[in-house]
């Protein structure tokens, strides 16, 4: 297929190295294992595999083909035409690693923006170059915060209104550090968002306090007491962030945070079945050693011209091996420099009126959804960002088929996560979607049977 | 290189000096030739601390390479080198004078017997 | 030519992308959570174009020339992959979507872990890790869980060989297993000796990379596995190197246990710039119930007429989940698309070119740079970049004087074991003409060694910046563009 070699070309390289076939390089091959017959499709050509991917590709109903309000993670934005055409150069995306900084300035320049972009976004010191999502960046913020303490803490308090696969990888992570719990997300601590009972569990055998802003029911929290006491007890807090609503809201950094992480999919990555995504890592001077990935630094050569280059690499798996605290080496690459380019081409007062529209077009929806009958906002006097809940007297799964009949995507329903939310549905809106899909939403709900 | 004899020395690279009960510890001319140009200091005990001979002490990094510092005595953390955090390159320049680590309260003294003098360190240096 | 920053390109009132008019009413956010100050750039679109495409002509990349990288696999990106992975009816798939939406996507990931359990001879994968280190997490958890679960708690020991690549110790030290090193023999085996001795009730698995990282097939591959399961241990594969027994060998008939794939080395899916990868994990049929949650299954069989259900399947003893939703999906349609387009004699074709070319440079060099072990190679070999009679010439400076021939240098420094190791992998995808321009240019390197050094020592001459002062980078660090306030003083 890919493998340009013709029969001379063999015949010249065999001689060459002074083998008679190809099957002689493989002799040390146990015989009885070697060349399986694999039990797989007959090759396609190009043209064939093409039609059938298009064909599985087309029997799946897309946001493009139905109205969607699902959120809880990931959210479909526009994603300008310029990001991917981008992308799509060579030299982007069939580079490696930057190892060797004279032939890769481009991409390292690129993750230097995209370091400052999400320091600017964040209100924090120092980004690195991305961990893989915003639920492995949430892990590996405990990992700092453990090794931080050296282990001396063992507490990590994580809200219960961090989404719960989130929750999920942290443990999964974690599973095998004794001397560590992690704790706050029982349903008797809850989801107030007052933290009344989550912040009386911050003790000084805290290390680190985690919450997420906005939540994962799209509830905008004060945490400026939570960040306090904290501190007080000398624990350090990591927030978890949606990026587009900082567009509008005061960053984490601004109000005392220690770590952001969060996941940078809305800023121009497409939905793509959860795949690849962004994971947002950044942390406050003092905490710059201790963090994890890849970290571009500016520097000069030789000639004392600006260059950019890999720095305080010391801190990576290829230099500690097993004295690293991570292990991560790929991270999201391509997907930073989708992230830069959408910054940047949104800009300053673009991004601003694109967070903004999501918020009027959220509020506008929770309004009309909740004057239905039978449907209600199950956090009313709570602010709240692009996404809200939807408390139904119907049962979740009958909405949503009925929604089904309408082409709608109506949201994910809550109850599985969280038991004490049953019979809620959590709906996202953003900039794609107009006032006459809301419209649409309410006349369909307005339809539904309720007995 | 320099080897001073009046100093005991581990495998690992650092060196001891003891006076009344009273270990101080750093590193050797030949680990900070080893690492090159050191760029950070990370301890990994605090003042008050209890040690055992063999554990970590701290971490030094250098741009191309980091290495773990031992402790080559068991007992108290006295006191730690803060001067290092702003300016880790004295660990390069003096790595026998200014740029001391720790300092510990030795609990055991017969322990220093299984460290090696300077004859004995610099030729384990030259067969290395 | 230094690009300026998109925090230097920036203007007060420059304007980008049109964000679209609000046809709702207007709804206030409380004043204590408004954002005050927003200093992101401002430019026109033309501006960012420019300046990204600036950034990509200073990169070197595969579609500009040969990249011998030694375990990276730095093969052809297939153009149809950038397509497929594209098309509307998988980016625009939420991964929460209902089952009966998604079938396709289910469809395509179902059946490439079937494809990935053949290809590699294990009874159970996962597609969710997003890296070979992740990978290699997850793999390593299940190994752990599986002790654990067995009561077999005593087992804390990993045994890593020392030519591993450095995420092995990594992944292992993050789940708080002892590792301990492992000497390779004369012939770069795994010294059975030396692992005897470690083989004991305190063993829970070790990690092998087959070919290991000096490219060398382990001659004793089936006698090394079977006394770690003798002793009680698992075995761990990475997979890195998979390039070379495409249809040749499949690790889980030679013993392995579990073992992860790089579909960005082994199956083309595009290197980036540093990501995204996608790093699946195969287990044999113990580990299965171990796998993380969840796995792609037929939840409905099919009948002649309807096709089968897919959906979410819970390994019983799951280790949990190690990333959102289903792992890097538009990597795994890539990797489909590259398994489908070459079948079982597609496959074995990229081993057998890919080892073809390893051997083939390696005679062409042998004479001239230190061979560090004279055996057929797999899919990669070894050179040590010295001479004992040059003692100012070091692998860094061949590495750094390839870039003047238009080279990108291979891996120098690892594995750790090669004293100034220079690790090549041609890879399958390049022809024989590149092959020979980048041996000869090595031969001519060799040459300039003994008599211009300094050609070497100052290189590269012609790369967009020359060689970086990495100290300065690491002692006055600046990793984060001025303030905009300061930038417009």
């Amino acid at each position: 297929m890919f493998t340009p070699h013709s029969d001379y070309d063999v015949e010249v390289m065999l001689k060459s190295i002074g083998i008679e076939k190809l099957e002689d390089l493989f002799k040390e091959i146990p015989e009885r294992f070697r060349f399986p017959g694999l039990n797989l499709p007959p090759r396609m050509t190009e043209m064939e595999a093409s039609d059938e991917l298009e064909s599985i590709a087309a029997s799946n109903g897309t946001t493009k083909d139905m109205l969607s309000f699902l959120g809880a993670g990931a959210y479909d934005h526009y994603i300008p035409a310029a990001v991917d055409m981008l992308l799509r150069r060579g030299e982007f995306y069939t580079a490696y690693t930057p190892y060797q900084p004279e032939i890769s300035q481009g991409t390292l320049q690129a993750i230097f923006e995209y370091q400052s972009l999400i320091c600017t976004l964040t209100g924090m010191d120092v980004s690195n170059a991305s961990h893989y999502d915003g639920a492995t960046a949430a892990a590996e913020a405990v990992i700092l915060a453990w090794h931080h303490f050296r282990g001396k803490r063992g507490k990590v308090l994580v809200s219960r209104a961090v989404n719960p696969q989130y929750r999920q990888v942290i443990r999964t992570y974690m599973q095998a550090t004794d001397n560590l719990t992690i704790a706050g997300d029982d349903a008797e601590t809850g989801l107030d968002p007052n933290l009344d009972k989550f912040i009386a569990q911050i003790d000084n055998n805290t290390a680190l306090v985690l919450v997420q802003y906005p939540d994962f029911f799209g509830r905008i929290v004060d945490y400026r007491p939570l960040i306090e006491a904290a501190h007080a007890q000398g624990a350090l807090v990591a927030v978890a962030v949606n990026p587009t609503a900082l567009g509008i809201l005061t960053p984490p950094g601004e109000i005392g945070a220690d770590i952001v992480v969060g996941e940078g999919q809305p800023l121009g990555i497409p939905l793509s079945f959860g795949g690849p995504y962004l994971g947002l890592f950044a942390v406050k001077e003092p905490l710059l050693r201790k963090i994890a990935g890849r970290i571009v630094g500016e520097t000069v050569d030789v000639e004392g011209q600006l260059a950019y280059v890999l720095t305080l690499t010391a801190r990576e798996q290829h230099i500690r091996r097993d004295k690293a605290t991570s292990n991560i080496c790929s991270n999201q690459g391509l997907m930073t420099l989708a992230s830069a380019i959408y910054l940047t081409l949104l800009g300053k007062e673009g991004f601003r009126k694109l967070s903004n529209l999501c918020y009027q077009k959220a509020h506008y929806a929770a309004g009309e959804v909740s004057e239905v009958p039978g449907f209600s906002l199950a956090f009313p006097d709570q602010p709240f960002y692009h996404e809200f809940v939807v408390r139904a007297e119907q049962p979740v799964d009958e909405v949503l088929e009925h929604l089904r009949g309408h082409d709608i995507l109506g949201g994910y329903d809550l109850g599985e996560d969280y038991p004490e939310l049953k019979g809620c549905l959590l709906m996202a809106v953003t900039e794609k979607i107009n006032k006459a899909d809301i419209d649409y939403l309410k006349g369909a709900l307005s339809e539904v049977d309720h007995d | 290189m320099l080897f001073p004899k009046d100093l005991k020395y581990q495998k690992t690279d650092e060196w001891v000096k003891v006076e009344n009960g009273i270990a101080t510890i750093g590193i050797s001319d030949y680990a900070q030739d080893s690492l090159s140009d050191i760029v950070y200091v990370e301890f990994a005990v605090d003042p008050g601390d209890s040690v055992e001979a063999g554990a970590n002490l701290a971490t030094i990094e250098s741009v191309k390479a980091a290495a773990e510092v031992l402790f080559p005595v068991s007992g108290t953390v006295l006191e730690i080198n803060e001067g290092l955090a702003d300016k880790p390159e004295i660990l390069n320049s003096d790595p026998y004078g200014a740029a001391w680590l720790v300092k510990v309260k030795v609990a055991d003294e017969t322990e220093l017997a299984g460290l090696l003098d300077s004859e004995a360190y610099e030729a384990y240096c030259q067969e290395r | 030519m230094t690009e300026p920053t998109v925090f230097q390109l920036s203007s007060p009132g420059r304007h980008g992308f049109d964000v679209p008019a609000s046809d709702v009413p207007d709804f206030t956010l409380p004043e204590s959570f408004v954002r005050q100050d927003l200093p992101l750039p401002e430019m026109s679109e033309l501006d960012v174009v420019r300046h990204f495409t600036h950034l990509s002509q200073k990169n070197y990349a595969i579609d500009l020339g040969f990249y011998p990288l030694g375990s990276c696999t730095m093969k052809y990106n297939p153009k149809i992959n950038e397509v497929t992975s594209r098309l509307s009816g998988f980016a625009n798939t939420h991964p929460l979507q209902p089952l009966d939406t998604v079938q396709g996507n289910l469809y395509l990931m179902y059946t490439l872990q079937e494809w990935l359990k053949e290809i590699s001879g294990f009874a159970g994968v996962t597609l969710m890790p997003a890296a070979g280190a992740h990978g290699e997490l997850t793999g390593m958890l299940i190994i752990q869980k599986y002790h654990k679960d067995r009561g077999d708690i005593k087992r804390k020991r990993i045994l890593i060989p020392d030519s591993a690549h450095g995420t092995n110790p990594a992944s292992s030290a993050m789940i708080g297993m002892e590792i301990v090193p492992l000497s390779s023999d004369a012939r770069g085996n795994v010294d059975l000796e030396a692992l005897k001795a470690l083989c004991d009730e305190n063993l829970a698995g070790l990690m092998l990379t087959n070919p290991n990282t000096l490219g060398l097939f382990d001659e004793h591959v089936e006698q090394v596995i079977q006394l770690v399961h003798a002793a009680g241990g698992l075995v761990y594969g990475d997979g890195a190197n998979l390039n070379a027994l495409l249809g040749i060998v499949r690790p889980g008939d030679l013993g392995f246990d579990v073992m992860h794939f790089n579909l960005h080395k082994t199956f083309s899916t595009p290197h980036g710039g540093g990501g995204p990868g996608s790093g699946p994990v195969a287990v044999c049929q113990k580990l299965v119930d171990f796998l993380p949650d969840p796995v792609i299954s037929v939840v409905e069989a099919g009948t002649e007429e309807v096709a089968p259900l897919y959906g979410y399947a819970h390994p019983a003893k799951s280790i949990g989940r190690v990333k959102t939703y289903h792992g890097h999906f538009g990597m795994l349609v890539r990797a489909f698309t590259y398994i489908a387009m070459h079948g079982t004699d597609g496959l074995r074709d990229i081993a057998e070119k890919a080892v073809l070319n390893a051997n083939y440079m390696m005679h062409r060099l042998k004479s001239t740079y230190t061979l560090s072990y004279d055996r057929t190679c797999m899919h990669e070999f070894v050179l040590e970049g010295v001479w004992k009679d040059l003692p100012g010439i070091h692998a860094l400076d061949i590495a750094k004087r390839l870039m003047d021939y238009k080279f990108h240098p291979p891996t120098n420094y690892f594995p750790l074991i090669v004293h100034e190791a220079l690790m090549i992998e041609p890879t399958e995808t390049e022809s024989l003409d590149t092959l020979d321009a980048f041996c000869d240019a090595l031969l001519k390197i060799a040459e300039e060694a003994r008599t211009q050094p300094e050609l070497l020592h100052d290189a590269p001459h012609n790369t967009p910046v020359r060689r970086c002062d990495e100290l300065k980078a690491a002692k006055d660090l600046v990793l984060c563009c001025y303030p905009l306030e300061e930038l417009q003083k």
